[in-house]
């Protein structure tokens, strides 16, 4: 129970739609949103397709508390073969849609082939139709939106769209939901955008009304929220300062990547803190942040909604952005800010309204001009690449005129749309990428968190905090504390929380309940809506063959044991000041016993044996 | 005592639990559709808003109402729609004001808040205080206690009385309010 029992199925070649039952063997092994999405996706597709191709699908899922009262469910993934890394992509949002396409009596959305002309999907309950796109193509997500809602005369629409970056091919585009919510990783959005879809607008009012057991979900989720609003980080750090409480922090202990982390430590990290959000500015007496904002059924409430100072100089003559909109989470006033070693929040505010506004993601984006910072510097871009476009670290004239060109495609957007990797290649400097399997690094040096260094080469969408945040671990001691210098023990604590985010992520819940949820709290709730036994030894089995099935996608995408590794400046080049002072990342002495707790053979395929323990 | 659904949009962050609670006590789904109190996002504004039926004492929706469907609940002052009478006709939502009766294409009825009977589920449901159900009569003392400490008032002095004790001023620190 809990699931809406069907999935969406929409060929965009022939332009038809068609409904069919969820597999409901498959759910009971994978559960829905990421795993389930991720087994349909193993398949149906060739994993060695070309992910800009009609070959490749897109599969738009929700989980089973997806649109329940369970604190946080609300998310939705965007899952597809991913054209920045090769690997399986799978994106995660709240915002509101995936709490309406399941009101809308749907599971899942599979998007097949690809539409000669742009079209949007239009689904009102039952109703599903492929409608031309062509008025909204070349528009922003903000201005598809407004002319969605208007075109349909309904405000309460839900909408997902694409960017004018999707559509120029940036290789880092996301889905945006409800304005400002990301599917931001991978390059989800250049597929879609590929496919020809432009946008999908949904209109839900069935509800999710089948909870296998009522009352004790009820009394589970209740529990679970007053878990949430007692924990220190979840309850009062995340709604006080957004994941940005993390800024100072990260940069204390010497793990903030600064200036394409040549550098573990930013100066300015103070200026563009979660804490500087709530500073009332100097020039208009309002700080840049004016409240938190929550997703659908979240008690948490982390999200930032911020407005910059109307007479800054990326805004002044620009109106438009003299409203609200969704502000700086940590990664991105990371990327955006110390990884190009800009200190100006309004800045900071700006570009992350246009990521928001055209659909790219902040981290890659943000990793990417600070690749081109350094090849700027270093000769090898010149004005001439560049347009006449000074690439100094530090210039939030650059910044903000890189998000411009990326957001339309134009001129050296092109290049930046290309990500850090086949940036650096372009203009021979390979080494100068911040990347794992092509995917930019978000804002945690492994060289101060050794853990994450493990975790980001061996993550399956290439380098990434959410597919096993041993943050939690090594830095705030969740679920216990351990010494982020040591290497001891990583193979095991990786592994624990990479299987513990793909059970969380196939929920429908946000994995930042996991800062105070331990799977025990968990289970009880999806225990109750779905029925069937659900125990937390087998939401984390089900991690952990969900984990594996992405192995293996990637393997038979053509990565190899070789593509689990770190740029060699975070192998070689140590930290020159802070806590990790001598430190590089020991991959070397943690990616083999990786290999052995994971079952998997000394080169990092998954072995027969793996295979049939976790019934794949 | 009278109580009412005390609505403080500055504290709501948008996240629909009240909704949620609404919908489900009412329909036995979670759906937000189909909810009789509604948050609404200003989004330009970056604020939230939750809204529903004030329960007027002389109810446009109950007086407009051409086959008595509505009717006052006297235990809780609820203006309570009896699915059984209505006739689907909408009269009272034209009637209302405030917008907060509205016809349900799932049940050709008018829906509208009855105070779930006295317990509220979204005032139990909302994680932030931006519903709550308090004493009708005093719903609005913390807001007024804001704006009398803002308020002018002449600062307290320690007057000497002829017997040598200070005489006893009244100017006490904000406990509440914005």
């Amino acid at each position: 129970m809990a699931w809406a029992g069907k999935l969406l199925r929409v060929n965009l070649t022939d332009g038809t739609v068609g409904s069919e039952p969820l597999n409901m063997e498959w759910a009971r092994d994978y559960l829905g949103q990421r795993g389930l999405a991720s087994k349909y996706l193993y398949e149906e597709i060739d994993p060695a397709c070309d992910a800009l191709g009609p070959g490749n699908k897109l599969i738009m899922a929700t989980g089973p508390l997806t649109g329940t009262m369970a604190s946080t469910g609300g998310r939705y993934s965007v899952v597809t073969k991913s054209p920045l890394t090769g690997a399986i992509a799978c994106s995660n949002s709240g915002g509101f849609i995936g709490a309406e396409i399941k009101m809308a009596g749907w599971d899942m959305i599979i998007f097949e082939g690809a539409s000669p002309t742009p079209v949007y999907l239009y689904l009102e309950n039952e109703k599903a139709e492929l409608r031309p796109a062509d008025t909204l193509w070349g528009k922003t997500v903000w201005d598809a939106d407004a002319e969605l809602h208007r075109m349909h005369q309904d405000p309460e629409l839900r909408i997902a769209c694409v960017g004018r970056s999707a559509e120029a091919g940036c290789l880092y585009a996301g889905v945006i939901n409800d304005l400002h919510r990301a599917a931001g990783r991978s390059g989800v959005g250049t597929v879609m955008a590929a496919k020809g879809l432009k946008a999908v607008a949904v209109r839900g009012t069935r509800g999710v009304g089948n909870i296998h057991d009522p009352m004790r979900f009820l009394q589970a989720t209740e529990q679970g929220k007053k878990v949430l609003a007692d924990n220190e980080v979840t309850g009062q750090g995340l709604p006080t300062y957004g994941t940005q409480v993390l800024m100072n922090v990260i940069n204390e202990m010497g793990a903030m990547p600064t200036r394409n982390m040549r550098e573990v430590q930013f100066e300015g990290a103070h200026k563009i803190s979660g804490e500087a959000m709530h500073e009332p500015r100097s020039t208009d007496q309002r700080p840049n942040l004016t409240t938190n904002a929550a997703c659908f059924g979240c008690t948490i409430a982390c999200g930032r909604i911020s407005r910059i100072d109307n007479g800054h100089f990326t805004v002044e003559h620009k109106p438009r952005y003299w409203g609200n909109s969704g502000g700086l989470e940590y990664e991105a006033a990371w990327a955006l800010g110390s990884d190009t070693g800009v200190d100006d929040l309004e800045a900071l505010t700006y570009a992350n309204f246009l990521c928001n506004e055209d659909g790219f993601d902040p981290i890659s984006f943000g990793a990417t001009v600070a690749a081109a910072m350094e090849l700027y510097e270093a000769g090898a871009i010149t004005d001439r690449d560049t347009e006449g476009l000074a690439l100094h670290f530090g210039s939030a004239e650059a910044l903000s005129r890189c998000a411009e060109l990326v957001a339309s495609g134009e001129g050296f957007g092109k290049d930046l749309g290309l990500g850090s990797k086949r940036l650096c290649e372009k203009y021979g400097q390979p080494d100068l990428s911040m990347t794992v399997k092509g995917q930019e690094f978000p804002a945690y040096d492994p060289r101060g968190i050794q853990g994450m260094g493990l975790a980001y080469a061996t993550s399956n969408r290439g380098a990434c905090h959410l597919r096993g945040y041993t943050v939690s671990s090594e830095v705030l001691g969740i679920p216990e504390k351990t010494d982020p210098l040591t290497t001891d023990g990583k193979p095991e604590l990786v592994k624990a929380f990479q299987d513990a985010a793909a059970m969380v992520d196939s929920s429908g819940l946000c994995i930042f309940t996991t800062f105070a949820w331990t799977p025990d709290d968990i289970a009880p709730q999806i225990d109750a809506a779905c029925g069937g036994g659900w125990n937390t030894d087998r939401l984390l089995e089900m991690g952990e063959r969900i984990w594996n099935l992405e192995r293996d996608f990637n393997l038979r995408a053509g990565l190899t044991g070789a593509d689990d590794t770190l740029p060699k400046r975070l192998l070689k080049e140590a930290a020159k000041v802070g806590p990790a002072k001598g430190r590089a990342n020991d991959l070397g002495k943690m990616l083999p016993e990786y290999y052995r707790v994971r079952g998997w053979t000394t080169d990092g395929r998954v072995t027969d044996e793996t295979r049939k323990r976790l019934r794949l | 005592m009278q109580h009412v659904l005390k609505l403080e949009p500055a504290l709501c962050t948008g996240c629909l639990q009240c909704e949620m609670a609404c919908s489900y006590e009412n329909t036995g789904a979670f759906n937000p559709a189909r909810s009789r109190i509604k948050v609404f996002t200003f989004h330009e504004e970056g604020s939230f808003a939750p809204y529903t039926c004030t329960q007027c004492d002389e109810a446009w929706c109950m007086h407009s109402c051409p086959v008595e469907a509505i009717t006052v609940d006297l235990q809780t002052g609820a203006k309570v729609v009896d699915e059984d009478v209505c006739v689907g006709c909408k009269v009272c939502t034209i009637a209302c004001p405030f917008g907060t009766v509205n016809y349900e294409e799932a049940t050709g009825k008018v829906a509208k808040c009855d105070l779930c009977g006295g317990d509220p589920w979204c005032a139990k449901a909302c994680p932030t205080g931006a519903i709550t159900w308090v004493p009708a009569d005093t719903a609005g003392l913390e807001r007024m206690r804001a704006w009398a400490y803002q308020a002018p008032r002449p600062q307290p002095t320690a007057t000497k009385t002829p017997s040598g004790k200070p005489v006893q001023t009244y100017n006490p620190a904000p406990t509440g309010g914005q």
